[in-house]
């Protein structure tokens, strides 16, 4: 692997709350090289937008992080709040789901992304502006001059999209958060964002953090894809090799209940089960109330090991994980 | 023509239906006391000649359509009709009251608006001793009474401290000073309920637009905090704040009325009062036309600084 850009090392994230501590992230580490676009997914509520928050330093107060988070060799975890202030939307930026409501109502367009660039850069109105309009071209916006002082409900989501990922690459970022950018579009409109966004790696060379639950998206777009499931990271590989050789139960199931083209109508494969509760989860691995391979060790959380140089897996099912977690002697304690 | 321009045309024309049925119930106002209105004014003593003759001068023995066109048109030409008592025109009485109780819910609302605001705003956006204080603020402002406030004020003030007086009133361009400190206290007692409804809607406008994914995407850009607050979430909080501002005026103007005759203020609401202590009822006619005319204007102001605010509006009712 090349240089890291972005490396997590045992994230945990939890959420205080009425009944409890929500364990939303637990125990992830991975690492983003610099120039990939590095698919995360994973069904609703596992842990995947808010371990983009927790890069991010935007989460709420009730949320405690520990663990590292570094970005270009500096830890964010614990850094003050104007330093990561000044690191969003200039080194790193993130674009949101849902771009009917990412950008301010009160605002025009132009003078949001223009605003982006005045808050990182010791620029000229003038100049500020004049790069937004080449932003908004950029990202394929027509007639730029013409939609710079537009407000953002004239605008479809197809290009409120394109205005938000425009505001995103505004000061040209090392790395881009992007969480489920195309599931509030509609299909063609979510294809043409796709092609913009690997238009735009390609040109800008941005890492690209690609946040879904569509595993379609991270065939046609990503490198690598990390597989999350309630909250904990059980499989990374190659798009390649995921879609090849899964080799975690859960990603396996994943892939099984995508339908078909040969499918019978009404056969839809599901998973069997329910996702825990994350409030006091039962300690080892979390998928292992619905695993079909569940075995008494799955009680210890499996280390995250390498199967081969780009595959690495946190299943007891594989020797690499047995291997990693033996030195530790994990598998006869409680360490859970 | 532009979306505003229509926009603030349509509002303008949506004011002439309101003005008319408003003074079509001003002017029923005085048939619909019980009994005669007449007899009613001049009291059980009144022979029937007198009463004949006053409902002449009047003009109630005339059909009422009849009545209504002559007074309406009266009003057009700014002709209230004349006061029985003192035989001044109302206009003049009007005239002379009306600036008084305009200084007097002006102030009230700046200061509810100037202490309100940026109290609610503080409180939304760092929760914490801020949001406590204004909970309790808003309670207070909400459970007092404007007129048992004034009293307490008066009391204290007044009475014991003796810092200020307590009643009577004089002109702003004779001695500003003195005005200010004739209105310091009926100011405070109008205001203080008024700053407690404006706080608790700018804390909730602000908390729900505090709320949304544009806020986060703000943060996301590296904007700082204060700039967010300030310029994108008090922005688009606005809109709800400055309605319920131009609503609240109209329960101020009605306040005035109470505060005027506690503090011996000679505005339009203590004339209104004396008034129908004496059975005026053309003034008592050309008082409430004045004040809801007032209330009109400024519901129509609002209309166009909300949509001012949020352009959405505008469009939507351009279309």
């Amino acid at each position: 692997m090349s240089d890291a850009i972005l490396t997590l090392e045992h994230v945990d994230v939890g959420f205080a709350t009425d009944d409890g501590t929500v364990s939303a992230v637990s125990d992830v580490s991975l690492s983003v090289a610099s120039g990939e676009i590095f698919g995360l997914v994973g069904e609703s509520g596992c842990g995947k937008t808010t371990l983009a928050m927790a890069t991010m330093g935007l989460l709420p107060a009730s949320a405690t992080v520990s663990g590292s988070v570094r970005f270009q060799g500096r830890e964010l975890v614990g850094l003050a709040p104007e330093d990561l202030r000044r690191l969003r939307g200039d080194r790193i930026s993130m674009v949101f789901q849902d771009p009917m409501t990412s950008l301010d109502p009160a605002f025009s367009i132009g003078e949001q992304i223009a605003e982006t660039i005045t808050a990182h850069r010791n620029v000229q109105r003038g100049q500020a502006r004049d790069r937004a309009l080449a932003l908004l071209a950029d990202v394929g916006i027509p007639e730029p001059e013409r939609r710079y002082g537009d407000a953002p409900h004239r605008l479809s989501g197809g290009m409120r999209q394109r205005v938000v990922i425009a505001t995103a690459l505004a000061n040209e970022p090392a790395l881009m958060l992007a969480d489920e950018p195309t599931t509030a579009l509609d299909v063609t409109i979510q294809s043409q964002i796709l092609d913009l966004l690997r238009d735009l790696r390609q040109r800008l060379r941005t890492t690209i953090v690609l946040i879904t639950h569509d595993l379609g998206v991270i065939a046609q777009l990503c490198d690598r894809v990390g597989v999350m499931y309630a909250g904990q990271l059980v499989e990374i590989a190659t798009v390649a090799e995921i879609f090849r050789a899964p080799r975690h139960p859960y990603t396996q199931a994943l892939l099984a209940a995508l339908p078909t083209q040969h499918q019978e109508p009404g056969s839809l494969r599901v998973i069997p089960g329910r996702v825990p509760n994350l409030i006091d989860p039962p300690p080892g691995c979390r998928f292992a109330s619905r695993c079909p391979y569940v075995m008494d060790e799955c009680t210890i959380v499996p280390p995250l090991a390498h199967e081969s140089a780009d595959h690495l897996i946190a299943c007891w099912l594989s020797e690499a994980t047995r291997a990693a977690a033996h030195p530790a002697g994990a598998a006869t304690g409680g360490a859970a | 023509m532009s979306p505003r321009g229509r926009f603030i045309v349509r509002r303008l024309l949506l004011a002439i239906p309101v003005i008319l049925v408003m003074s079509v119930f001003v002017f029923l106002m005085i048939h619909l006391v019980p009994g005669d209105p007449v007899q009613t004014m001049l009291g059980f003593r009144a022979t029937p000649r007198n009463v004949a003759t006053v409902r002449e001068q009047l003009g109630l023995d005339r059909p009422l359509l009849a009545q209504y066109i002559t007074w309406a048109s009266g009003l057009l030409h700014g002709n209230f009709g004349q006061d029985f008592i003192s035989h001044a025109p109302v206009s003049t009485l009007l005239a002379q009251r009306l600036p008084v109780t305009i200084e007097l819910t002006v102030l009230s609302m700046t200061l509810a608006v100037l202490v309100g605001v940026p109290l609610g705003v503080r409180a939304a956006a760092r929760p914490g001793a801020v949001r406590h204080l204004s909970e309790g603020l808003v309670i207070a402002g909400i459970a007092i009474a404007d007129f048992w406030l004034g009293i307490m004020l008066v009391l204290l003030f007044a009475g014991i401290w003796q810092v200020l007086p307590p009643s009577g009133y004089v002109p702003l361009l004779k001695d500003p000073i003195q005005n200010l400190r004739y209105l310091a206290l009926p100011v405070v007692a109008l205001a203080f309920g008024e700053t407690a409804y404006i706080l608790r809607t700018t804390r909730g406008a602000m908390d729900e637009v505090l709320d949304t994914q544009y806020i986060s995407f703000l943060r996301a850009k590296g904007i700082a905090e204060r700039r967010i607050v300030y310029r994108h979430a008090l922005r688009n909080a606005a809109a709800p704040i400055v309605t319920v501002i131009g609503i609240q005026f109209g329960v101020l103007l009605g306040g005035a009325i109470v505060i005027e005759s506690l503090f011996a203020l000679p505005g339009v609401g203590r004339l209104i009062v004396t008034s129908i202590q004496q059975r005026n009822y053309v003034v008592v006619q050309g008082g409430v036309l004045v004040v809801a005319a007032l209330f009109i204007l400024v519901t129509l102001l609002t209309d166009v600084l909300v949509g001012w605010l949020d352009p959405r509006i505008e469009e939507g009712a351009a279309a």
